[in-house]
């Protein structure tokens, strides 16, 4: 069993090669800094409003805590109140085996097509492709993943999947894969999403399986919640007759009460509204109302992983508001593809790694892909400690080299400053000759450009000229 | 099957042996609106209504003997023929309901017949002052969750002593075990250029009647 995150297919570069790419792309840098800045104001607008913000965040990562440090029971509580309620339970330990208990569920039904609520949980586990492999039809009916879907795109962002693309780029896909649009649809995003409603409505009408995430599921009383804006989770969550929902282990709240909590902290970081339009919140059956068959199908997949690690595991507090993304300074410049997962940003640069390991050279990049400005756990509900864990990360990808049988240039550089700073006269007189190379090199009381590998520094930025004696030199003299 | 809930369960254990103890949740937030702008009930029924209209939905205040002309007011003003109502809501509510055919809910109402109404009218279990949101629980006048969600215009009526300051008001009054609807405004996006538009799949217009005691 191994866990699996789904990402661009092909082997993806690591990030320091996708963000050049990104960063040259001017549309998409427009895009991105229109968007995250907007979101972003509009956030801070809607917090500012909130007296007691600052006690919501602390009782938000305490809630988080409370049930991730006591999983094994929430989950073990929360799987026997979902059956009281007429639900039915399924656990997956990785990606692969999540997305065969969903094709098995389908396929009981009979049904070929199936209408999908954005989840994070099913694109990290590539349902959508496991299901086509299996010949079901998924459609995706929020309107961002549908602009994705339709232009067999990839997503670039938590909360808003398109983000990366503007009105006119919408319009033009709109009209080449959109069947049945109206001739004359303008850029106009309200016509854009009157499109999108007509073009979903007939699916919503006759659907009979719909496959959805949850934002939270809670233990005590194994009630799910889903917050969406549309509609289109709402007509998922009670028009069809059999409802699947995939849920991530750490989406477990302890208590009912804790949705006080979650419910202002969650709306205001991401979309940046007092509330969003539409919660959702479900307990098994009803009868006479809404889905009659209910499955809940709880995914593993690398997260019992990040959990064992005692300084990582505040990572799966994550409610997935995607705020951490909006003020990030290098989200903003390279949009979300250059991270290579469905989770990028600040977040994916802790999570992804913690989901997929870091064996390959874009997971191992992703704790780098950071200035460590702690923008993001500023602004993060749950307390997050971003920087804390891109630090920690690091080591970890350090750690995991050590004992590669060649030795990285970087380690083989710290491994000789260790050797010399381990001895004063070593170290002195590498000094004196870091003092000497470093004046001949300078032009005007800088350096422009170091030689070798240490050109990496001076690609961004110049090192000012050493001074003519070091300290030591000057203290012996005195 | 069971294998994977064993195992998975294992590993939490595993990997959560020497963890520390779970905290204890600070609840120092607020449960209630404070300060004094809120002393009196009619502070926060003012709030709600500003807060609904923050959300470019409609909202009037009626007095409770003007509820069933403000509602067919409403519907008229709709130009709606045909709207659908919970089997149990008021009579009160559609006594003056004139020239308007109001279906009441049944099984055999399914989504492609409530589609083609032109309206749905329901009532409330909670109402939320600080978010401006409202709360259907499948209760008294509410009905099944797809009416207030399939039809393209909703109407609802919301008493003031329905009207809770807060979110943490809110979740003490609602029982878990029934299925929630909150509604804050007419059905939205912004997923183009996160501009707002109002109206996607959930009914594109939302009024709300506050009914004064």
């Amino acid at each position: 069993m191994t866990p699996s995150v789904a990402g661009p297919s092909g082997r993806p570069p690591k990030f320091s090669e996708a963000a050049r790419t990104a960063l040259a792309d001017t549309q998409l840098r427009r895009n991105l800094a229109a968007a995250t800045h907007t979101i972003r104001e509009r956030r801070a607008a809607v917090v500012d409003e909130v007296a007691d913000w600052e006690d919501l965040r602390d009782a938000g990562a305490a809630v988080k805590d409370r049930a991730l440090l006591r999983l094994d029971s929430a989950l073990e509580e929360l799987e026997r109140s979902v059956v009281e309620a007429g639900g039915t339970v399924h656990w997956a330990r990785d990606a692969a085996e999540a997305n065969a208990i969903v094709t098995s569920l389908v396929r009981a039904t009979g049904e070929t097509e199936v209408v999908k609520v954005k989840s994070m949980a099913t694109q990290e586990i590539g349902l959508n492709e496991a299901l086509a492999a299996a010949g079901i039809t998924a459609y995706e009916t929020d309107l961002a993943e549908l602009i994705v879907q339709l232009g067999d795109d990839w997503p670039s962002h938590i909360l808003v999947p398109a983000i990366h693309r503007n009105r006119a780029e919408i319009l033009a896909l709109f009209q080449r894969a959109m069947p049945g649009v109206p001739p004359d649809l303008t850029d106009d995003p309200a016509e854009l999403a009157a499109a999108a409603r007509a073009y979903l409505r007939e699916r919503f009408l006759t659907a009979k399986v719909s496959i959805s995430g949850a934002n939270f599921a809670i233990a005590e009383t194994g009630t799910l919640v889903v917050l969406e804006s549309e509609g289109n989770g709402r007509m998922c969550l009670t028009l069809p007759d059999t409802l699947i929902s995939v849920v991530g282990i750490e989406k477990v709240l302890p208590a009912w009460r804790d949705l006080e909590v979650m419910l202002q902290l969650l709306p205001r970081s991401s979309t940046g509204e007092r509330m969003n339009p539409y919660t959702s919140t479900w307990t098994g059956v009803t009868p006479g109302d809404g889905p009659q068959d209910f499955h809940l199908v709880l995914l593993d997949n690398g997260r019992t992983g990040a959990l064992a690690d005692e300084v990582g595991r505040a990572a799966l507090r994550c409610i997935r508001c995607s705020a951490c993304l909006n003020v990030c300074p290098v989200y903003e410049r390279t949009g979300g593809h250059a991270y290579g997962s469905v989770y990028p940003g600040p977040i994916g640069a802790i999570l992804t790694p913690q989901l997929r390991g870091v064996q390959s050279a874009l997971d191992a990049s992703l704790p780098y892909a950071s200035t460590l400005c702690g923008a993001c756990a500023d602004v993060c509900p749950v307390r997050i400690d971003i920087p804390e864990i891109l630090v920690h990360l690091r080591g970890k990808v350090v750690e995991s080299r050590r004992h590669r049988p060649v030795p990285t240039p970087e380690m083989l550089m710290m491994r000789s400053i260790a050797w010399t700073m381990g001895d004063r006269g070593r170290y002195e007189s590498a000094l004196a000759q870091t003092v000497r190379w470093g004046r001949l090199l300078s032009r005007g009381g800088r350096i422009r450009r170091l030689p070798g590998l240490l050109a990496k520094w001076t690609d961004a930025r110049d090192l000012p000229m050493p001074p003519r004696q070091s300290f030591r030199a000057w203290w012996r003299r005195r | 099957m069971t294998a994977a809930r064993e195992e998975i369960l294992a590993r939490v254990r595993a990997a959560l042996a020497g963890a520390p103890e779970p905290p204890e949740v600070p609840r120092d937030y607020a449960v209630r609106l404070g300060g004094p702008e809120f002393e009196s009930r009619a502070d926060v029924v003012a709030l709600f209504t500003e807060r609904v209209a923050d959300y470019r939905a409609s909202v009037r205040h009626v007095a409770a003997d003007e509820l069933g002309t403000a509602v067919a007011a409403a519907l008229w003003g709709r130009e709606a023929k045909r709207i659908v109502v919970p089997s149990d809501l008021p009579y009160g509510w559609l006594a003056e309901l004139d020239g308007v055919q109001a279906l009441a809910d049944s099984s055999a109402l399914d989504p492609p017949v409530l589609a083609d109404l032109d309206g749905v009218v329901t009532g409330c279990a909670v109402a939320i002052a600080q978010t401006g949101t409202v709360v259907l629980d499948g209760g008294r006048a509410q009905g099944r969750r797809l009416l207030s969600l399939v039809p393209d215009y909703h109407l609802c009526v919301v008493h003031v002593d329905q009207i809770v300051g807060t979110v943490p008001e809110a979740i003490d009054r609602l029982d878990p075990y029934r299925p929630l609807t909150w509604i804050s405004g007419p059905s939205a996006t912004s997923d183009i250029e996160l501009s707002r538009v109002e109206g996607v799949h959930g009914p594109r217009t939302l009024e709300v009647l506050v009914v004064e005691d």
